[in-house]
């Protein structure tokens, strides 16, 4: 996907060892130095407390960044900071989710499980960058979108839905980048973009493999299970289309280096929105939607093939469900 | 009381008893009033099929994408291997999978009619869903038709994992072409619309409907009350709360779906411009 959208990849050996693009980049499974972790791995790493957030990465990939708060209509959501920086000395709009460094930052942030009015503050930024023509990034690290009643109240779904729809039709660039924990529904509000990125120890996922394993193996306990079988580390999302690259973490992972983990963050979006920039906004918008589209995996049989043998009216009539 | 609660001795081929109101009912009758209790209104599931029946003018119904069914990208197995619980549930429903899509006309406007089935794996929306959902509305733009979407399904399908979450936002996208293209989109939520669905194309219709009583959320009951640790108020998450919150327009009682639906269409359908205010 990302062949098609930035050349050929240019490899050259990056300081860690794997083969990535000029920027950095790493753009096939086959390139990744490492040895591969196991899922599980994937996601303690993912979610490690001392793992950089959005701030940490935004402090060091932006210059001038300014905070900009509230949804305009119920209250400002700590779990999603947004505001306005510089990437080399140009402005971009930045998005992302915020978790905690420490237990109480962590109650103040709410784990990074964003309210409905947190969608809300993120729509109005979005807008925000294709009022003025500034590219937007997002930085998606959340276990999920809160799931309490006043939650509920507010309208958590339609918030997510309205999130992705902004996204989707949104006339700028956009790069998203999974920094840690994608989680579900409330990760893809945020993670609809032309280039879609992952740190190498990403994960993203339908569901949390805690909450796939009490429902398929009827036990949190299975969790470890259930996060293999749901394929939800950074190469097999690369490897499934899922994401276009992933961005390489210093050796052990990123909690150990923060100031690495941001150089690499830094200099792939810099090459991201370079060639972004570049692409007018109805081609973007095209390939924005081809990308999405192109995503899934289903069996077409041959127009001629024979149809099934409908179920007999009788049959219907007594199939009644409470 | 001849059919007293909890009695057993009915075949069940025969009777269904209410769980609402615990009335004995017979299924022929419950079948001719459209699985909706005779005594207590309340509304059965309804199949994708008989949904069809209800909803579209008597014999303009096409079917398309018929043959769609699901791979298996995640070679993913809990209890039993992915594709074995596709055959079972395909073997069982004669569905390929938990929606039927088609063309009809509604009240006589042109529309496209996608209509999920909860009896398919919980209506769960993976690869094959979001792939007919998406042509739907390809279809609904490229013919100028309307679009109505009835949603039953607990989510997106664990078993495709990231995949099943990216179809929210190729669903969305066809959406966003839709209405700008000023094509109505109208969306029924039934029992239970819930997870990645409401949270992707059930919450963006024009209008938005719900059966009475159907079960409308996010997250599922149980996790919210384990999330704060508390029992939840009555009818937490029913289409009654979800219309006092202001997510939904309207209510509507099965008997009445298709002639508000013919009525929304009509007014809404873009051919309908000339009738309209020089605006």
């Amino acid at each position: 996907m990302l062949d098609r959208l930035i050349g050929a990849p240019a490899k050259a050996v990056e300081g860690n060892g794997h083969s990535a693009d000029a920027s950095g980049l790493i753009l096939s499974v086959n390139d990744l130095a490492t040895k591969k972790i196991t899922a599980w791995q994937a996601v303690q790493l993912a979610r490690d407390q001392k793992r950089p957030h959005a701030l940490d990465i935004i402090e060091r990939v932006f210059d001038r960044f300014q905070e900009l708060h509230g949804d305009r209509g119920f209250r400002d959501d700590p779990a999603i900071v947004t505001g306005i920086g510089e990437l080399d000395g140009r402005p971009v709009v930045v998005v992302g989710q915020q978790k905690g460094s420490s237990t109480e930052e962590n109650i103040e942030r709410n784990f990074g499980m964003p309210f409905p009015e947190g969608y809300r503050k993120a729509m109005r930024m979005y807008r925000l960058a294709a009022k003025f023509h500034l590219p937007l990034v997002t930085l998606v690290d959340t276990p999920g979108a809160y799931p309490g009643p006043e939650a509920e109240e507010r309208g958590q779904a339609e918030a997510i839905a309205k999130s992705i729809e902004t996204m989707t039709t949104l006339p700028t660039p956009i790069v998203a980048i999974i920094l840690g924990e994608g989680g579900s529904g409330g990760a893809l509000a945020l993670g609809v973009g032309d280039v879609v990125l992952a740190m190498q120890n990403a994960i993203y996922s339908v569901i949390s493999p805690e909450g796939a394993a009490a429902i398929l193996f009827r036990s949190a306990g299975e969790a470890e299970r259930a996060a293999n079988a749901l394929r939800l580390s950074a190469p097999e999302l690369l490897s499934m289309g899922i994401v276009d690259g992933l961005i390489p973490e210093p050796e052990g992972g990123a909690h150990l280096d923060h100031d690495a983990t941001g150089r690499n963050i830094k200099a792939a979006l810099v090459a991201q929105l370079d060639r972004l920039a570049r692409v007018p906004v109805g081609d973007l918008l095209t390939n924005r939607y081809e990308r999405f589209r192109a995503i899934g995996s289903i069996v077409e049989p041959a127009l001629d093939g024979s149809p099934p043998k409908a179920e007999p009216w009788w049959k219907r009539a007594l199939r009644i469900r409470p | 009381m001849p059919f007293a609660r909890g009695r057993k001795e009915f075949p069940s081929h025969l009777w269904t008893q209410c769980p609402t109101c615990g009335e004995m009912l017979f299924n022929k009758q419950l079948v001719r009033n459209l699985n909706v209790c005779l005594k207590c209104d309340h509304h059965f599931k309804l199949g994708a099929r008989e949904r069809l029946e209800l909803i579209a003018d008597k014999g303009s119904f096409l079917e398309i994408d018929r043959e769609l069914s699901s791979g298996d990208p995640l070679g993913f197995v809990d209890s039993t291997p992915y594709p074995a619980r596709i055959l079972a549930a395909q073997t069982k429903s004669g569905e390929k999978d938990a929606i039927v899509c088609g063309t009809a006309t509604v009240g006589g406007v042109p529309s496209v009619l996608a209509v999920m089935d909860f009896d398919f794996i919980g209506g769960s929306m993976g690869s094959v869903v979001g792939e007919k959902i998406t042509r739907a509305a390809e279809r609904a733009l490229a013919d100028r038709r309307a679009l109505i979407v009835v949603s039953a399904s607990g989510g997106a399908r664990m078993q495709e994992g990231t995949l099943a979450l990216m179809q929210m936002a190729k669903i969305i996208g066809a959406l966003a072409r839709l209405g700008e293209a000023g094509l109505p989109f109208v969306s029924v939520l039934t029992d239970p619309t819930t997870g990645g669905v409401l949270a992707s194309f059930a919450s963006l219709g024009d209008v938005i409907l719900a059966e009475p009583d159907a079960l409308v959320g996010f997250s599922g009951a149980r996790v919210t009350a384990g999330t704060i640790g508390e029992k939840l108020p009555k009818g937490f998450q029913r289409s009654e709360f979800v219309l006092a919150h202001g997510f939904i327009d309207q209510v509507v009682p099965r008997s009445q779906l298709k002639e508000r639906l013919a009525f929304l269409l009509g007014a809404l359908r873009p051919a309908a411009r000339d009738l309209r205010w020089s605006l």
